[in-house]
Parts: structure tokens; C-alpha cells; sequence
């Protein structure tokens, strides 16, 4: 039986259960898609440039959409919960926060294109895999709205796998930069499959699949293309820098959060 | 005519602010439209959930029934269940699509998940895709080989996805 908004409301295990997953869905694609927004004009060539802005307000979409979910629940409007929450509240995977390389938007950017494509080829498989699961969600409202990104989400993973397999299949410098930008991304790879301290209960409570279940469905999706590529994926997902689901986060995150705040924190009463 | 076709006929005249030959009507946008004693509930599908004309379209929606006489405030909701999916637009939205040099989303898609589109400007089938993402979330880039324009097309969408 799946659980409705009302019912939710009145059940305060699950109400809290699906709210911390929401938060963790939520973060990921807000902090990612701004990482993609500060490629803004400076993709390799123009028609990516359009392409990943594309990508990036799809996923901010999605955002603003588990955002508004949050809030049904009540967390809080997802205005606020999207600029005024401290890192240490933030849910999202430290992979995700991690700048796009040496360098900012306004001062000489030296971002590297390989770790973007990896780290956005690795989390949109890991995004895919989830919204699966979600789409069988115990709570109607996500399970609907895993449908509706699920859909989107197509488009993504197709681009995302172009251009790892293209710049993988290029050799030379192309493959060496993109196996270090992979090793990289191995390192806090586990960090998106994880589910915070309240994993169990949410996949007891039938919200989405446990952790090395997710795992190993990305495992299953990706292993292919990764032979394909004769590329050898490490045996172990790493979180060598914390795990952002329980508040653990870089000063990465403390830098995106004040920039991307600056207008909102001016005049938090303004009307837009 | 009744009050609610009198709205009915208003809500046609919203269109699609980046494709201003389209009403939201014929994209298939339109879900749910009740009229109650204090107001009419307006339910609508967004297209793609981070398109930026949401917020538009509600705005519109909202001024355009408030022009009906006796007209209840329209409480416009968008909902994404069930999904909006390309093959809502209506024909005469094809056509209109057409019009404005957009091709209407294809019907038909390879298990790869590749597809075509005709140019809108001459019809042919010769056409390559150039960019898969396009000037706004919905829309894909192409080219005609035959009248050697640039064009666009609205992306499928589809649950089968």
C-alpha cells in the first residue's frame, strides 16, 4: 500500500524517513546543477555549452521539484530550504560539492572538463538507478515525481555516456586525463549510493532499495561500457572525504553556498 | 454559453511564452479544469519540471481567466502525475508547431532511443540531428540537408523511456 501525502502527515516515522531521503535527492541535484551553471560559457564548444545548461536547469527542475515535496511535508518553504540552510545541514554526496577545478567562474577558471564528465556520467547512472527504485516508492507523491524525472533523465544519460565513451576511446592525453578524473570520482563514489543513518529504516519502510542494492544495479549498468572501454573499475567505492549524508561536507560546499546565497541573503523578504 | 466554456475559450487564448503560436491547450498542458462556487481549480502538467515559463504561464492563466465576466480567481496547480508526455499535443498543436518552424515531436523511436523528424519548412526526411539539447528544455537542434536550414524539434518524451 503506498502512502499518501495525508497519510504521511499522520505518520511521523514515515514522514520524517521519507523527508531525510527527499533532503539527500534534493541537495544532490541543487549543488550539482550549480556546479554545472558555472560551466556557463565555458564548455569546449558551443553546442555542449548549450547542451550541459540544458542538462543543468533539467536537474535544478528536479530540485526545486523534491524541494516542494519537502515542503508539502513540512520542512519548511523550498525557497529556504534550497539558500538559507547551513552545510552542515546539507544531505548531498561530497562528490557532488567538489569545485569543477582550479580557479573561479570570474577568475581565471582552469576546470577540468574530464572530472565533469565523469562525475556527471557516474551520478546521473546513480541517479538513474535510483529513480528506478523510486518509481516503486511506498510514497506516492516521489514515486510519481521519479516517473516524471525518470523521462528527463534519459536524455542526460545518453549525453553523459557520449562523451565518456568518445574522450575514453580518443587514447592519449584524452585517456590519461579521464582515467585520473575516474580514480578521482572512484574516491567518493560511495558517497551517492549511501543513505545516510537512516538508510535501513527507509528501505524497511519500502522508500527505495538499500544501499548495495543500488550499488549493485549500477554496477550492472555500467560494467558493460566499461569493457567496452577495457577499463577496470576499482573493486571498492570510496568516501574519503566523509559522507555528506550526515552533514559531513568540504569548505567546497561553504564557498558554493555563499556565492550562490549572496542575492537571497541581501533581502530574504523580496518579493521575485 | 456557460461560464465554464466561456473560461474554456479564455484558457485558449494562454499560449506557450517561447512558442507564441501554441496554446497550452494544444500542448496538451491541460489536466484538470474544475469550477467551483469561489473559484476554479486549474490543474496543469509542466512540460519539462525546470522549464522557466511555469511560472508564466500560471501568471497568464490567472490574467486571462480574471477577463472572464463572473469568472471565480482561478487557483492554477501544477502537478506531475500523471507525467506530461509528447503525445498530448494535440493535431491542430502539430500543426501550429509547424508553423512556427518547430517540428512536432516524433511519434516513433528507436530501442536505441533514436529518432527523427522531418523539416518543418519543406518536409523533407533528409534532416541530421545536431544537437539533442536545444534553446529551451523541450526542443532539439537539427538541420535539413534538402532546403539547407537549421530547425527545431520538440523532444519525445514518453514513460517507455
Amino acid at each position: 500500500m503506498k502512502k499518501s501525502l495525508q497519510d504521511a502527515l499522520i505518520d511521523e516515522h514515515f514522514r520524517s524517513a521519507a523527508a531525510q531521503l527527499l533532503f539527500q535527492l534534493a541537495d544532490d541535484d541543487f549543488i550539482l546543477s550549480y556546479r554545472g551553471s558555472e560551466w556557463l560559457g565555458l564548455a569546449p564548444h558551443i553546442e555542449e555549452d548549450v547542451a550541459f545548461s540544458s542538462i543543468s536547469q533539467d536537474t535544478m527542475g528536479h530540485a526545486a521539484m523534491f524541494y516542494g515535496l519537502l515542503e508539502e511535508l513540512g520542512e519548511g518553504s523550498a525557497d529556504t530550504l534550497a539558500h538559507a540552510r547551513p552545510a552542515e545541514e546539507r544531505k548531498n554526496a561530497i562528490l557532488l560539492e567538489k569545485v569543477n577545478g582550479p580557479g573561479t567562474y570570474l577568475i581565471e577558471p582552469q576546470y577540468d572538463w574530464a572530472f565533469t564528465v565523469v562525475r556527471n556520467y557516474f551520478y546521473t547512472a546513480g541517479k538513474k538507478v535510483k529513480i528506478d527504485s523510486l518509481k516503486s516508492s511506498s510514497y506516492q507523491p516521489l514515486s510519481e515525481a521519479a516517473v516524471k524525472v525518470n523521462m528527463e533523465l534519459f536524455y542526460h544519460l545518453l549525453h553523459w555516456k557520449t562523451w565518456f565513451s568518445q574522450l575514453m576511446k580518443a587514447g592519449g592525453e584524452a585517456r590519461k586525463r579521464m582515467e585520473k578524473a575516474a580514480e578521482e570520482v572512484f574516491q567518493e563514489l560511495g558517497g551517492i549510493f549511501s543513505l545516510g543513518e537512516k538508510g535501513e529504516i527507509m528501505n524497511s519502510l519500502g522508500l527505495i532499495s538499500g544501499e548495495e542494492g543500488l550499488k549493485s544495479a549500477w554496477i550492472t549498468m555500467m560494467k558493460p561500457v566499461f569493457q567496452e572501454l577495457q577499463y577496470n573499475m576499482p573493486s571498492q567505492f570510496l568516501m574519503m572525504s566523509g559522507d555528506g549524508r550526515n552533514g559531513e561536507h568540504t569548505e567546497d560546499l561553504q564557498t558554493a553556498l555563499n556565492t550562490l546565497s549572496e542575492v537571497y541573503r541581501l533581502d530574504r523578504s523580496a518579493s521575485w | 454559453m456557460t461560464l465554464k466554456e466561456r473560461m474554456l475559450i479564455a484558457l485558449h487564448s494562454v499560449k506557450d511564452p517561447e512558442i507564441d503560436s501554441i496554446s497550452i491547450i494544444e500542448l496538451g498542458m491541460l489536466e484538470e479544469f474544475e469550477l467551483r462556487e469561489d473559484r476554479a481549480v486549474i490543474k496543469l502538467l509542466p512540460t519539462f519540471m525546470g522549464c522557466p515559463a511555469l511560472d508564466i504561464i500560471k501568471k497568464n492563466v490567472e490574467l486571462a481567466l480574471m477577463k472572464v465576466e463572473g469568472a471565480p480567481p482561478a487557483e492554477v496547480l501544477f502537478i506531475f502525475h500523471p507525467p506530461w508526455t509528447s503525445d498530448r499535443v494535440t493535431d491542430t498543436g502539430r500543426a501550429r508547431l509547424k508553423e512556427f518552424g518547430i517540428a512536432p515531436p516524433p511519434r516513433h523511436m528507436t530501442e536505441t532511443g533514436e529518432w527523427q523528424a522531418d523539416c518543418p519548412y519543406c518536409g523533407s526526411t533528409y534532416t541530421t540531428m545536431e544537437n539533442l539539447f536545444g534553446p529551451t528544455a523541450c526542443r532539439s537542434i537539427l538541420y535539413c540537408k534538402s532546403c539547407r536550414n537549421p530547425f527545431e524539434a520538440m523532444k519525445p518524451i514518453s514513460t517507455l523511456m
